[in-house]
């Protein structure tokens, strides 16, 4: 492609700052909210609502309450009447962060204003379509029968509904509300996807193509087979009789992830772009690496070197020396959000993978998951947990791991257990890491540090 | 500085067979591979023919040792790794998957990237039904208290095997591709519908550009040949009622006003790229250059019409700044397109707003371009089908000929068809646009 360009990496035109975020989680569904409850070490887990778990080894969920989408919108155009799930989550999300942006589809340029993101599949419509699995099934022969399922299915199965399931049908949808013409992509990377669109994009701004990118992720599994795909794969947390603590990253007694949902939306802009409007910056995103194990698709590499070449590779596009010291004995990065989904194997290899990037240093640097409160939210894990960050950051204070008692010592990092950790009086939150690792050993993170201009 | 990027392997698997030279000789010869689906008993469906990829097997694809591990393949992922092996061994790389008798260019693990076009992969339906009865009321109804598992033990969910979620997990086509052949760079999965390959080779060709790597695999691979898939895409409204059809050369006319609609195919449509130096230094074919590459978003896409009666629009504004923005990277003028690789579905509402966007860049000359369509002979073969195309756009370029092609009258309500033809060709635009309204476009340099 075109081959001349000088190399202006240190103008504001590529330079990526961050200037809106919008969360709708389980702990809540605007920013103010969702905090307040992080910092105060609640958990949002309790009994499935959606549909009867009772006998399910798993019946316990991180569930988005008391959310709706009406609030977010500001004409009943009925264009998202059908909007699955996730995308409802990522519409409401957009438009949090749109507004915080202060971006108006009037003045933008929206032909440069574009969307990534880590968009999951959308829930299947269960009653139509369990009564075409039952109505073709063939008890004699034991096999289906494509022709009483299909007849069964044109009956009941309604097209918007299975339109609506296709993940890009997310982006679709907020190009749809705000008009927005420039580049759009969805990833499907698993639980890696919306830290990697949130990557991808800022590469989009940092090569010229966007002033201005939409991204990040939505989620919900909290569905039938959703769960049902992760008990036959035994990675949840099994424990019934205590929901509230079942997610324990980096403890002894972890026992699996608990599943969330919601949505992670942020606005990427050119520095350049947010100065013009003078816009309010909330970080600057400085290094994106993202690998693959290209191991084995149920395990992550033991030794984590997927998940350290990610971290190695975002510190390296942020110039950041992971083994040196600011002149006060400090670490470079303030905080790093844990993928720390709470299963065995995640914690210990992500532990370390942060021991080989750090070495020496690692046991410095505060390393919590905020899965521990609202679970798990799988594709959009990565993007809400990336404003955890951004939080971090503008308040100077670091989200604990909650429900951890007794440290694991393959973990063995400094995982902020229980209590939230105020860093206002020791230098504040200046760089962050996000990471988040995929089924199949997709790795990513992120770089953010404070804006400086 | 920015590198260059270079097309050096070609891996269409499509109903016309394995690998370029069959695709080529189908467009030629005007071939349709297009027939009853044999994948499932699909006499009840409204679309019962497709572009099906046959007498191909995983197995035949894929180290000795990793036979075991096809098992948990859905077929999209098949398909994609065996046209992933077939595009390595055209660039005539050597990786990990490589058998001994392979010889070629070892690949740098660390150096090498993969990013592949994925569709929404629908459950196998028999293995997801014998599961569901199992857990059925008395009432004939799915009971999700009989499917959970505490309280039946050889009921419900525990009929499906262990690893079920992770055959249907779109990334699982990158998965298993860069395990195979040991590719530890970056890696995407990217979902767009028919345009879902296409903007995966953009993020390939950006990946190699900025130096995050120097080869990539890269393409898509998907088959809806299956019945929620196939259910889901009739719903779509893309697809001609074949029901009572056997004649697959009279249904797809591209760009057509009696053109009775699309077909589906399958197929998986992989290309090795890599950074020109990389191509140079180790003496590769080189097919084609990426000159450039754009996306964008139509905001009022076709899903909208379903959602409200939203009116659509007579022009795919999104596919007419996917081009334009490819064209600028590529910085050339309209006026320097040679051939175009549109998508040419053949519902002709699509095939209108399409070439209505075409004729809004090219002008009056979009009568005069030469349009090379693979669509009504093979199918839609939704996210492979830009890796497919641009397979071909490379083949163009690097032949100097056109398998045969289409023209647009000054209506563009019909086209007309060429034989095959030698030509002086020195850029190829490949575009689509898709369900959702997101938008793809290259430009191919000689």
């Amino acid at each position: 492609m075109v081959a001349a360009q000088s190399d202006a990496s240190s103008s504001d035109a590529h330079r990526v700052v961050i200037t809106g975020m919008g969360w709708v989680t389980p702990l809540g569904a605007d920013i103010d909210s969702t905090w307040n409850k992080l910092i105060a070490t609640q958990s949002a887990i309790g009994p499935v609502t959606r549909f009867d778990a009772s006998t399910c080894s798993t019946n316990f969920a991180a569930e988005v309450k008391d959310f709706d989408l009406k609030e977010f919108l500001s004409d009943e155009s009925g264009l998202h009447a059908n909007a699955g799930v996730g995308t409802q989550f990522a519409l409401a999300a957009t438009i949090s962060a749109w507004k915080m942006a202060g971006l108006d589809t009037k003045t933008s340029d929206l032909k440069r204003t574009g969307i990534y993101l880590g968009a999951g599949e959308g829930g299947l419509d269960y009653p139509p379509y369990m009564a075409a699995n039952i109505a073709g099934w063939d008890h004699e022969t034991r096999k289906l029968n494509s022709v009483d399922w299909i007849k069964k299915a044109y009956e009941g199965m309604q097209p918007i509904a299975e339109i609506e399931q296709e993940p890009q049908l997310a982006s679709s949808h907020i190009s749809a509300e705000l008009g927005t013409m420039g580049p759009t992509l969805n990833c499907m990377t698993a639980c890696a996807a919306s830290t990697q669109a949130i990557g991808e994009a800022f590469e989009i701004i940092r090569r010229g193509d966007a002033d201005v990118m939409i991204a990040g992720g939505c989620h919900s599994m909290i569905h039938p087979l959703g769960m049902t795909g992760f008990m036959r794969l035994t990675a949840m947390s099994t424990r019934r009789d205590d929901p509230q603590t079942a997610s324990r990253p980096f403890d002894n007694s972890r026992d699996g992830f608990v599943m969330g949902e919601g949505a992670g939306i942020i606005i990427l802009e050119s520095l350049q772009s947010a100065k013009a409007r003078g816009a309010t910056i909330l970080a600057e995103v400085a290094g994106f690496g993202s690998t693959a194990d290209a191991y084995r698709i149920t395990d992550i590499h033991p030794d984590g070197k997927g998940g350290a070449g990610a971290m190695s590779a975002a510190l390296k596009q942020a110039g950041i020396d992971p083994s040196s010291t600011d002149s006060d004995g400090r670490p470079m990065v303030h905080y790093i959000s844990a993928h720390g989904t709470g299963t065995q194997e995640n914690d210990k290899t992500e532990s370390n993978g942060v021991r080989s990037v750090f070495g020496d240093l690692a046991p410095k640097v505060p390393f919590s998951s905020i899965k521990s409160m609202m679970g798990h939210l799988i594709q959009a894990a990565g993007a809400v947990e990336l404003i955890t960050c951004i939080q971090a950051i503008q308040t100077g204070i670091i989200p604990p791991t909650a429900n951890l008692n007794d440290l694991d010592p393959a973990c063995g990092l400094d995982h902020v257990p229980n209590i939230p950790r105020d860093m206002n009086d020791s230098g504040g939150v200046d760089v962050c890491l996000s990471n988040s690792f995929g089924f199949g050993g997709q790795n990513d993170t992120i770089c953010i540090r404070k804006f400086v201009d | 500085m920015r590198s260059r990027v270079v097309i050096t392997g070609l891996g269409p698997v499509c109903s016309a067979g394995v690998g370029i030279d069959a695709l080529w000789q189908a467009l030629q010869e005007e071939q349709s591979s297009i027939s009853t689906i044999q994948n499932f008993d699909a006499s009840g469906f409204r679309p019962k023919l497709a572009g099906e990829v046959r007498d191909v097997k995983i197995r035949d694809f894929v180290p000795k040792s990793y036979r075991k591990a096809t098992k948990v393949m859905a077929r999209d992922t098949e398909l994609a790794v065996i046209a992933a092996k077939v595009a390595a061994n055209d660039a005539g790389l050597t990786t990990r998957g490589s058998e001994d008798s392979d010889e070629g260019y070892e690949i740098d693990p660390h150096r090498t990237g993969c990013q592949i076009g994925a569709g929404l992969i629908a459950a196998d339906t028999e293995e997801l039904a014998r599961a569901v009865v199992s857990a059925e009321d008395e009432q004939g109804q799915f009971s999700m208290e009989k499917w959970g598992t505490e309280s039946q033990g050889e009921s419900g969910m525990n009929n499906l095997p262990p690893l079920w979620l992770l055959k249907y997990l779109p990334n699982m086509l990158a998965c298993h591709v860069t395990i195979i052949h040991g590719l530890e760079g970056p890696s995407n999965t990217i979902m767009g519908a028919e345009a879902s390959a296409i903007l995966s080779i953009g993020e390939s060709a950006r990946v190699i550009e900025r130096g995050s790597a120097d080869i990539c695999f890269t393409g898509g691979a998907e088959s809806r040949i299956n019945p929620l898939g196939l259910l889901r895409w009739d719903y779509s409204g893309r697809l001609a009622d074949t029901k009572n059809e056997t004649d697959s050369s009279k249904i797809t006319l591209p760009y057509h006003n009696k053109s009775s609609g699309g077909i589906i195919g399958e197929a998986g449509g992989m290309l090795v790229i890599e950074c020109e130096e990389s191509a140079k230094n180790r003496d590769a074919k080189i097919y084609a250059k990426i000159a450039g590459f754009g996306s964008a978003q139509s905001p009022s896409p076709m899903f909208a019409k379903l959602q409200s009666n939203t009116p659509a629009e007579t022009s795919d504004r999104g596919l007419e700044a996917a081009i334009e923005a490819a064209l600028r990277d590529a910085q050339i003028d309209p006026d320097q397109i040679d051939v175009i690789i549109p998508l040419g579905i053949g519902v002709p509402e699509l095939d209108q707003l399409e070439s209505n966007a075409l004729s809004a860049i090219f002008d009056e000359r979009v009568g005069e371009i030469p349009l090379v369509l693979p669509t009504h002979l093979i199918g839609n073969t939704m996210a492979a089908h830009g890796g497919i195309m641009t397979a071909l756009g490379a083949k163009c370029l690097y032949t100097q000929c056109l398998p045969s092609y289409f023209t647009l009258n000054h209506d563009r309500s019909i086209s007309t068809q060429h034989p095959s033809t030698e030509v002086e060709i020195n850029t190829v635009l490949v575009c689509t646009s898709s369900l959702g309204g997101q938008a793809g476009a290259l430009v191919l340099k000689r």
